[in-house]
């Protein structure tokens, strides 16, 4: 009996710019089911934060309640953490968002969370653009709870136990662009080579970031049948585009033939340097975008990669105006300016 | 890459870097298991086996095993194997039960045996059990060769040596002690169907050309006949200041008898640098600890002698210098020679092979250095009958290189008596099973301790200093040998792939904590490895490939820093990863091997 994981690292692991190796940013042992999607979703954020040299204490992990939301525990010790109550993970990060914005915020949804209980909350945070990474880890049925469907769960899609689910699903990518999400990707668990790139690009993002990760539950939802098993992802995907994201100040030495590849510039100066792959497709344009994942559908096929960006958005602090610094930081003499300011105050208002 | 073929048993027999390493190839994590679980006796049995001298070889093994062991590349320092063996010798039981009782039935065929050290001695054990009858000669009162001449009584113990040596004569061996040969055509005019040769490198290289080595001549000593006349307890006592010159491990068992027999200032004194002296580095720990200072980088001059009296050495101060092909060479540093004060002078500067009893003339060809030409594998002579092993066929090694040698000779003796071809050896014995007995749990202790090697205890300096046949070393106790055990990563335990199974999940990727699996494109070696999660660099360490996958991916595992702590299995769903403990035994002479 193990759960418990040797110290004992590859001597030759590589530091980032911060000087630290990539188990830096490991959490505990996952006990999930051996072979969850979910766990080569952490290892993607693992190593993302590593690779974007992320300091540990200004990230905060977010999550709600079930599978998915237990990842808080297993990536980024050495981070801020908040497990909260069933689909309201969006209210927490978003208070924690207003009182500071100085710390990048990394939420963990799973398809129950998000698309069922949490529905109310996750709508509206797109909509007010919170500056965050929501990632949904989604396996189309409540693993926690024994396998039964879930809304994300499609029409047709078999289960274990032999039953066909009778309703539509739930396409949280095409309800994310519809909302005005202003960064939507889409991805898949067993592939790392898409998804870390999409989570460094996402978390570079200044505004509301959503993953939609299909991550096959290999206890309950593995089945032949199912439209979330490993099998039938790997014979349905399709990608929109190959993904790099280029750190600002790195020159781009990768070339591609001509009119098949497209930079998208970030805030920073940084890129994602997209290698497409679907036709008639712009991430730029929000209805090329929404054009594409339905496309897609109708065939019958999952379309991943980056779907819809728009990177000169504003966040929620731009559109309040909000405190830039944090709260924690302002001192008695910020929040009380005295007589003078107020008598100042008051003249305005005459 | 072609995917590895598994079912070729040195696959997996690499993996076990110690065992590999090893040139009796001794089954060491299975026997450390055994030590874990207080199966002393079992544990021993093990290494009787394979290295047939456990308790002799758990003190004074030159241990190649762990400058290979795994845990030497992910830790501090590699898991303490050689003390380890010992405590399987300290605290068996009645192993002799287990042992083949003779009388054995014969087999009608006689073989004489040359010197009784190690090789000549795993001879005798191997061709005794199948039914040879057995001669062996040697000069001095009993067996044992240079463990019982060469190894100091504070380093191994006579009881234990004897011990050893006695579980082989038992086995019906006709000893022919206080026998010097001193003529190989007179044995081989006698009805033996063969002769195994193995008298070792008995001979002390000495320095004749040194000005004053002849005047100097009574307080003189060429160190391994000076050890041997100890241990035969003719020498018992040493000038107050002694010089011992060499920086092998012989000049460390003189330098540290010398401080037992009287000498109280003594000082080694070697021509290379410290860190380039061939003694084993704990060697050096033990003479530092004996306060015996070891003086490097000079050059002997001269022995200065007044008055027919030795009076000490003048050396001259050197420092290495390397071309570009990294070859020494050692220049003087200017300075004015040193003069070093000694009432004696023990002379190891190495030791060199001996045959002036053996006649030109019986068809045993010998190169220019005057050494036998043998073959490496089967250890046969240019003469069909004779076989050479230990010392004595490629100059001096160590014991447990001349056990190996031993078996191997044993085996060439009995293909050539039952009119075999000697080229074709015999398979080893090899075994594979799971290791699976739950979800997370598994018939070996998984779980890798974070514990640093612990030390040896030793008796009081106050009491080996002054009885020269105290042992130094006390061993581990039990606790301290069971923790130890559990250092050992279990790299016998091998993580077994099967393709069918995998659904690429990529579960044992994300959790195996050294990086060692990677799921890509196929490539040739060289690129592969850098393709690698993290880029293969260690090439004395194969990549485990497997065969395509549904994403026309492969699975390559570098086999460099795996800790075998089953993660990878346990995390993977379909058990397409499987822990499965791979057991391989050189077969010995007469024995069938079996997979």
């Amino acid at each position: 009996m193990t759960y418990i994981r040797p110290k004992f690292r590859h001597p030759e692991l590589i530091k980032n710019k911060l000087g630290y190796t990539v188990d830096y940013y490991e959490g505990a042992l996952s006990t999930l089911c051996a072979g969850c999607g979910h766990d080569s979703i952490s290892a993607g954020i693992i190593q993302a934060c590593y690779e974007m040299n992320i300091e540990p204490h200004k990230l905060a992990k977010l999550s709600g309640i079930g599978c998915s939301s237990k990842t808080p525990a297993y990536v980024l010790s050495n981070s801020h953490g908040f497990n909260s109550v069933h689909g309201r993970m969006p209210s927490v990060a978003t208070g924690a968002n207003l009182a500071n914005n100085d710390l990048i915020y990394l939420g963990v949804s799973g398809d129950g969370d998000t698309a069922s209980i949490g529905m109310g909350q996750f709508v509206h945070v797109i909509r007010r653009n919170l500056n965050m990474l929501y990632i949904v880890m989604n396996n189309g049925c409540y693993g926690l709870t024994k396998g039964q469907d879930s809304a994300t769960a499609d029409q047709g899609s078999k289960n274990k136990s032999g039953n066909i689910n009778l309703f539509e699903s739930i396409d949280l990518a095409s309800l994310s662009i519809e909302l005005g999400a202003t960064f939507v990707a889409q991805s898949f668990s067993g592939d790392k080579t898409q998804l870390v790139p999409l989570i460094k690009a996402a978390l570079n993002h200044p505004g509301f970031a959503f993953i939609n990760v299909i991550s096959p539950c290999v206890t309950f939802n593995n089945n032949v049948g199912s439209t979330k098993s490993y099998d039938y992802v790997r014979q349905h995907v399709e990608a929109t585009a190959t993904v790099d994201f280029v750190p600002e100040m790195t020159e781009i030495t990768t070339t591609y033939e001509e009119g098949t590849t497209k930079q998208v510039k970030m805030h920073d100066g940084s890129y994602i340097s997209l290698n497409k792959l679907a036709q008639d497709w712009d991430p730029l344009d929000r209805l090329s975008a929404m054009n594409a994942v339905q496309n897609a559908r109708a065939k019958g096929e999952i379309l991943t990669g980056l779907l819809y960006v728009n990177p000169d958005c504003s966040d929620l602090h731009e559109m309040l105006q909000t405190s830039d610094r944090p709260l924690n930081s302002l001192t008695k003499s910020d929040l009380c300016p005295g007589s003078e300011m107020l008598k100042e105050i008051n003249a305005d208002l005459r | 890459m072609k995917p590895t073929d598994i079912n070729d048993p040195e696959y997996f027999h690499k993996v076990v870097d110690c065992q590999h390493a090893c040139p009796a190839h001794t089954p060491v994590p299975e026997y450390i298991r055994l030590i874990a679980e207080q199966k002393y006796t079992e544990a021993y049995m093990i290494n009787w086996d394979s290295n047939v001298f456990p308790g002799v070889l758990g003190r004074t093994c030159d241990r190649p095993c762990e400058p290979a062991c795994r845990r030497g590349r992910v830790d501090e320092e590699p898991v303490a194997i050689c003390r380890l063996k010992r405590v399987a010798a300290d605290n068996k039981g009645d192993v002799k039960k287990h042992m083949p009782q003779a009388p054995f039935p014969s087999n009608g065929k006689k073989v004489a045996l040359i010197g009784a050290g190690p090789a000549s001695l795993t001879v005798a054990r191997d061709l005794a059990t199948i039914g040879y009858e057995l001669h062996l000669y040697d000069e001095h009162k009993s067996g044992g060769g240079f463990m019982r001449s060469q190894i100091p009584a504070f380093r191994l113990p006579e009881t234990v040596l004897n011990e050893e040596v006695n579980y082989i004569l038992d086995l019906g061996i006709h000893t022919h002690f206080n026998t010097y040969v001193s003529s190989l055509k007179e044995i081989l005019s006698k009805d033996y169907d063969a002769v195994f040769i193995g008298t070792g490198a008995p001979k002390g290289r000495d320095l004749p050309d040194l000005a004053g080595r002849q005047e100097g001549a009574a307080n003189i000593h060429l160190g391994i006949n000076w050890l041997g006349s100890v241990a035969f307890e003719h020498t018992k006592e040493i000038g107050k200041k002694v010089i011992v010159l060499g920086g092998g491990n012989t000049a460390m068992d003189c330098c540290r008898t010398a401080r037992r027999l009287g000498g109280e200032e003594v000082k080694v004194v070697v021509r290379s640098p410290f860190k380039e002296m061939k003694a084993s580095p704990w060697e050096k720990e033990d003479a530092a600890h004996e306060d015996i200072p070891i003086i490097d980088n000079h050059v002997p001059k001269s022995f200065v002698v007044e008055n027919g009296k030795l009076k000490g050495m003048m050396f001259e101060k050197v420092k290495a210098v390397y071309d570009d092909k990294g070859k020494r060479q050692l220049v003087s540093q200017g300075g004015p020679d040193v003069f070093i004060e000694a009432d004696d002078v023990l002379i190891a500067v190495g030791q060199e092979n001996s045959f002036p009893w053996i006649e030109r003339d019986l068809g045993i060809e010998f190169d220019k250095w005057g050494m036998p030409v043998v073959d490496a594998v089967t250890f046969a002579s240019t003469n069909k009958k004779v076989f050479f092993g230990g010392d004595a066929s490629f100059g001096p090694k160590n014991v447990i290189t001349a056990v190996a040698q031993g078996h191997q000779g044993a085996i060439s003796i009995d293909l050539m008596c039952t009119n075999q071809d000697l080229n074709v050896r015999p398979s080893p014995y090899v075994n594979l099973v799971s290791q699976k007995m739950g979800i997370h749990e598994w018939a070996f202790d998984s779980e890798v301790v974070n514990d640093d090697r612990h030390v040896v205890p030793q008796a009081d300096k106050k009491q080996t200093l002054t009885n020269i046949k105290k042992e130094v070393e006390l061993g581990f106790d039990h606790i301290t040998g069971f923790k130890e055990a559990e250092r050992c990563l279990n790299c016998d335990v091998q993580t077994v792939f099967t393709t069918d199974k995998c659904i690429e999940c990529d579960a044992c990727v994300d959790i195996c904590p050294v990086a060692c699996i990677t799921f890509t494109d196929n490539a040739e070696e060289s690129d592969l490895r850098s393709m690698l999660k993290i880029p293969a660099t260690n090439l004395s360490q194969d990549i485990y490939v497997s065969s395509v996958l549904p994403t026309n991916r492969i699975m390559a595992k570098d086999e460099n820093v795996c800790l075998h702590c089953g993660l990878c299995a346990e995390r993977c769903p379909t058990s397409a990863w499987d822990m499965t403990k791979f057991f391989y035994n050189v077969t010995k002479a007469g024995k069938k091997a079996c997979h």
